[in-house]
C-alpha cells in the first residue's frame, strides 16, 4: 500500500437543493456522521463546497465505518478518497496512478476519467485535467482501455480546497437527515409492517417516538420485549426513540364487555389513535406514523381507516398504504427487522379478534356503540398517566 | 413469595449442590486428564459420580458416562446406535409422545434412509405392547421409548417393554430416556432388559449443562463428538468436573431419600387435583390418573381459558407453571403428547402443567388454587370469538 491519505467524501442528495436553508440541513447531517462515528475513532467531519468531508486522524475499521455512514439517511453517496494537500498538478497525476494501483488489480477494464475543478484559479479547466490524467494513466498501465460512453470504472479527480482522488461510491439510503423534518409518534406493533412505516418516515428526516400498547396477561412479557427489539433496530436508522409502554389490558377488557364484538377492533384501534395523539402532544410530536396499509385486514379496509382516522386531528402518515405484503417484507429484510417481527408472541391486536369483524364500519354505529364506555375517558387517563417509558437507544450510543 | 411450579422444565440446584460446585471451581479446578495431584483430585469427582449412579441403577461403573445433559444423551444413544449397526439392519421403533431431543433425531435418521415406526398412544399416554411386539422385526435395531412423560406424567412399563423387546429380538437395542423419572422412579437397566438410558441433571436439582448416559457394555456405540478420547473415546471433551461433581451429589440426595420423596410428591400432586377439580369448574385432567402417573407432573385443562394466557396471570402473582412442555412451548403448531393422547388444537391450548419438587409445599398449593379460582372465572368472561 502506498501512504495516500485516506478519507471519506458523502454526497448528500435532496438537501443541496434546499436554498438558504441548506445550511441547517447540513448541520444535522454532520452532526449525525459525528454522532455515528463517534464509537469508531478520532474523525473530523466538515462540509466542503456540497459535499462533507470526514477526515481520520486514527485508526479505524473501514467496514464499520462505512456500515454506520450507510444508514444514515441523508446522504446518497458515500466515496472512500484519497486526498491531496499539495495539489501541484504532476503530484495529482502521480497520486491517480498510485490510487489505482492500490485499489486495482488487474486492469482489465475500461475506464474515463472525470473532473470536476471547484477552484478556478487552479492553472488547467475540468475538461484539460481529465485529459491529461487519463493519458498519464494509460502511459503508465497499457492494460487499460478508455470508453467515454460507458466505462467500467469512473475515476474522478476533484480539485476543490484541497484535491480528491476517487472511484467507488457506495450508495447511501438518501433522504433527509433525521430531525430536520419534526417529530411524529409510531405506533409500534410486534408486527412486520409498523417497524417498516417508522423506518420510511423516518427516512423523510423525520424524528420518531413511538407507542406500544401491552395487554399483560394477554401478551406476555416477550411480546413486549420483542417491540423494545424492534424499536431498537428502527432506531438504528432514526436515532433516539422513546418508546411509550401502554397497560393497555383494562381497556381491552372493558370494549370487549360493552360493545358489540364485530365492532372491537375498530373502537380499540380509535382509542388507541387517541392516546398515541396524547402522548405525542407530550413529546413535541405532531404527527401519527402507522404501518396500515390499504385492504390488509379488516381494519384496514378505507371505511376502517376512514372510522379511526376520524377520531384525531393530527395527520396520520401511513408510508405503507399502497405497498402489498411482499413489499413490506422486502423492506423489512433489507432494514433487519423482519426475523425480530415474525416471532411468534401475540400482540394485543390479535387476542379478542372477532370471527367475523366488520369491514365496512359505518361511523354512526361505532359511535353510537362508544356511547357506552362511560369510564373510558378516566381509563385513558389512568392508562396514560401508568405507561412505562422505555428509553431506546441505537447500539452505537451505548 | 415466589412459588416454583415448573419443575419439569428445570429445577432450582440444591444449595450444598451450588456449595460443592463452588469448591471445584475454587480448589479443584484440574484437568482430570492431566497426570498431576491437581488432576488427579480432579479425576476422583468423576469417579465418585460414577460410582453414585452405578450404585442408583446397579449397574457398573464403566457404563457409566457423562454428557452436557439430556439432549446430548438422547442423540447419543440414537445417532450412536444407528452409526454402530446400520449394516445389521436400518429399523427403528420409537411412540408418538417422545421429547423433541429423541423424536427429531429419529425424524433425521428417517429422512436419512432408515425406517421408522412410530407407536401410538391410548388417551392415558400408554402404548400398546402387542403392537410393540408386532413391530419388532429381524432388522429393528432400536427401540427408544421414554420412561415419563414430560407433560401428561405417563409412566411407560419399561420393564415389561424390555421384556417383549427382548423376547422379539434379543439383538434390538433398548434405550430409555429416563430423564423425566430420573430421581423420582426407580430404573433397572441390567433387571429391564435396558441398554442404554439419557439422564439429565437440571431435571433433579444439578445444574444445566451436564447429564449421564448409560451404555451397557455388550453393545457397541458410535461417538458423536470425536476429540481428546476422554471417556474411552465415546464423548470426548474435557469433563465438566464441577457438573459432574454437583449430578452425582444431587442424584444421591434424591435416591436417598426416595420413597419419603415420591410419597411428598404424590401428596402434592393429590392435593392440587383435587382441590382443582373440586373448586374450579369446567376442569379435566390429561392423561393417566393421578395416582397411576409420575409423581410430580400434573397437566390439567382449563376449558375456555388459553393456558398461556393464565400461565401469564399466574406470572404476576408470582406462580410459576407451564403450558406444554418448556423447550416447545414457542412452536404451538407442532403435535405434542397433547395431541398424541387425542386433544384436539383447543383443549392442548387450554392446558397448564404444574410440575413440583419436594421443596413444594401445600402451603404453595393452596395459594396457588386461590389465585386460580380468582383469575379462571374472570379469564373466561373474555374468551375469542
Amino acid at each position: 500500500m502506498s501512504n495516500l491519505k485516506k478519507a471519506f467524501l458523502v454526497k448528500y442528495g435532496e438537501i443541496a437543493i434546499k436554498g438558504k436553508n441548506r445550511y441547517i440541513f447540513e448541520n444535522i447531517l454532520a452532526d449525525h456522521i459525528r454522532r455515528a462515528l463517534k464509537p469508531c475513532g478520532d474523525f473530523k467531519v466538515s462540509k466542503e463546497q456540497g459535499r462533507i468531508f470526514i477526515e481520520p486522524f486514527s485508526d479505524y475499521d473501514y467496514d464499520e465505518v462505512v456500515d454506520r455512514l450507510s444508514r444514515i439517511f441523508g446522504l446518497v453517496g458515500i466515496c472512500p478518497v484519497v486526498v491531496l494537500e499539495d495539489m501541484d498538478f504532476e503530484t495529482v497525476k502521480e497520486a491517480t496512478l498510485m490510487y489505482m494501483k492500490d485499489e486495482y488489480e488487474d486492469f482489465n477494464f475500461t475506464f474515463k476519467v472525470e473532473s470536476r475543478r471547484a477552484d478556478k484559479r487552479y492553472p488547467l479547466n475540468s475538461m484539460e485535467i481529465a485529459c491529461e490524467v487519463g493519458a498519464y494513466l494509460l502511459d503508465h498501465i497499457p492494460e487499460l482501455k478508455v470508453d467515454v460512453k460507458k466505462p467500467d470504472v469512473k475515476v474522478w479527480v476533484e480539485i476543490r480546497s484541497r484535491a480528491y482522488i476517487y472511484s467507488k461510491i457506495i450508495k447511501g439510503l438518501g433522504g433527509m437527515p433525521v430531525g430536520s423534518n419534526g417529530k411524529a409518534m409510531l405506533m409500534l406493533s410486534g408486527g412486520i409492517d409498523s417497524p417498516v412505516a417508522g423506518y420510511l418516515v423516518a427516512k423523510r428526516g423525520v424524528k420518531l417516538d413511538a407507542v406500544y400498547y401491552h395487554s399483560h396477561p394477554y401478551t406476555s412479557e416477550r411480546a413486549k420485549q420483542k417491540v423494545i427489539d424492534l424499536a431498537k433496530i428502527v432506531s438504528r436508522y432514526s436515532g433516539r426513540i422513546n418508546l411509550n409502554v401502554v397497560p393497555f389490558t383494562d381497556i381491552q377488557l372493558y370494549i370487549y364487555e360493552q360493545c358489540p364484538h364485530e365492532q372491537l377492533t375498530i373502537i380499540m384501534r380509535r382509542i388507541m389513535m387517541i392516546i398515541a395523539e396524547r402522548l405525542a402532544e407530550k413529546y413535541g410530536a405532531i404527527a401519527l406514523v402507522t404501518g396500515e396499509s390499504i385492504g390488509q385486514v379488516a381494519s384496514q379496509t378505507i371505511q376502517s381507516l376512514n372510522a379511526t382516522n376520524s377520531v384525531c386531528n393530527m395527520p396520520v402518515f401511513r408510508p405503507l398504504i399502497g405497498f402489498d405484503k411482499q413489499e413490506i417484507v422486502e423492506i423489512s429484510e433489507k432494514i433487519d427487522t423482519y426475523g425480530t417481527s415474525i416471532l411468534p408472541y401475540e400482540d394485543c391486536c390479535t387476542i379478542f379478534v372477532a370471527k367475523h369483524p366488520v369491514t365496512k364500519p359505518s361511523l354512526k354505529s361505532i359511535i353510537r356503540s362508544e356511547r357506552r364506555l362511560e369510564k373510558i375517558d378516566e381509563m385513558i387517563e389512568e392508562a396514560i398517566n401508568n405507561v412505562e417509558l422505555v428509553k431506546i437507544k441505537p447500539d452505537e450510543e451505548e | 413469595m415466589e412459588i416454583y411450579l415448573d419443575n419439569g422444565a428445570t429445577t432450582r440446584p440444591f444449595e450444598v449442590v451450588i456449595e460443592e460446585m463452588c469448591k471445584v471451581f475454587r480448589e479443584d479446578y484440574g484437568n482430570p486428564s492431566s497426570l498431576h495431584k491437581k488432576g488427579f483430585e480432579a479425576e476422583k469427582y468423576i469417579i465418585n459420580s460414577k460410582e453414585i449412579f452405578s450404585k442408583i441403577l446397579k449397574v457398573n461403573q464403566k457404563e457409566i458416562y457423562f454428557t452436557s445433559g439430556g439432549t446430548e444423551s438422547n442423540n447419543l444413544a440414537i445417532l450412536g446406535v444407528a452409526n454402530a449397526y446400520k449394516r445389521s439392519g436400518k429399523h427403528i421403533i420409537t411412540t408418538a409422545i417422545e421429547h423433541s431431543s429423541v423424536k427429531n433425531t429419529i425424524n433425521y435418521l428417517g429422512d436419512n434412509d432408515y425406517e421408522i415406526t412410530v407407536l401410538p398412544v391410548d388417551s392415558n399416554g400408554l402404548i400398546d405392547l402387542e403392537q410393540l411386539r408386532d413391530s419388532i422385526r429381524e432388522d429393528t435395531i432400536l427401540v427408544s421409548i421414554m420412561h415419563v412423560n414430560n407433560e401428561i406424567s405417563t409412566i411407560m412399563p419399561i420393564e415389561e417393554i424390555g421384556k417383549v423387546i427382548k423376547e422379539k429380538n434379543k439383538n434390538t437395542i433398548f434405550h430409555v430416556d429416563a430423564i423425566q423419572s430420573f430421581g423420582k422412579l426407580n430404573i433397572y437397566p441390567k433387571k429391564w432388559n435396558i441398554d442404554l438410558v439419557s439422564i439429565s441433571g437440571h431435571k433433579f436439582h444439578a445444574p444445566k449443562g451436564v447429564g449421564v448416559i448409560y451404555i451397557n457394555d455388550n453393545i457397541k456405540i458410535n461417538p458423536i463428538i470425536y476429540g481428546g478420547y476422554q471417556q474411552n473415546g465415546i464423548r470426548s471433551g474435557t469433563e465438566n468436573v464441577p457438573g459432574i461433581a454437583a449430578i452425582g451429589l444431587a442424584a444421591k440426595m434424591m435416591y436417598d431419600n426416595l420413597d419419603s420423596n415420591v410419597e411428598h410428591l404424590y401428596e402434592l400432586k393429590r392435593h392440587l387435583a383435587g382441590r382443582i377439580m373440586n373448586e374450579i369448574t369446567d376442569t379435566v385432567i390429561n392423561g393417566i390418573d393421578v395416582d397411576k402417573g409420575a409423581p410430580h407432573i400434573l397437566s390439567i385443562r382449563f376449558n375456555k381459558v388459553r393456558g398461556e394466557v393464565l400461565l401469564h396471570s399466574l406470572e404476576e402473582k408470582d406462580i410459576f407453571v407451564s403450558t406444554g412442555s418448556a423447550c416447545s412451548s414457542n412452536k404451538p403448531s407442532k403435535l405434542g403428547p397433547l395431541q398424541g393422547i387425542g386433544l384436539n388444537n383447543e383443549e392442548a391450548l387450554s392446558t397448564v402443567r404444574f410440575s413440583f419438587c419436594i421443596n413444594n409445599t401445600i402451603e404453595e398449593l393452596d395459594k396457588c388454587v386461590d389465585e386460580l379460582k380468582n383469575i379462571v372465572p374472570l379469564l373466561r368472561k373474555f374468551v375469542r370469538h
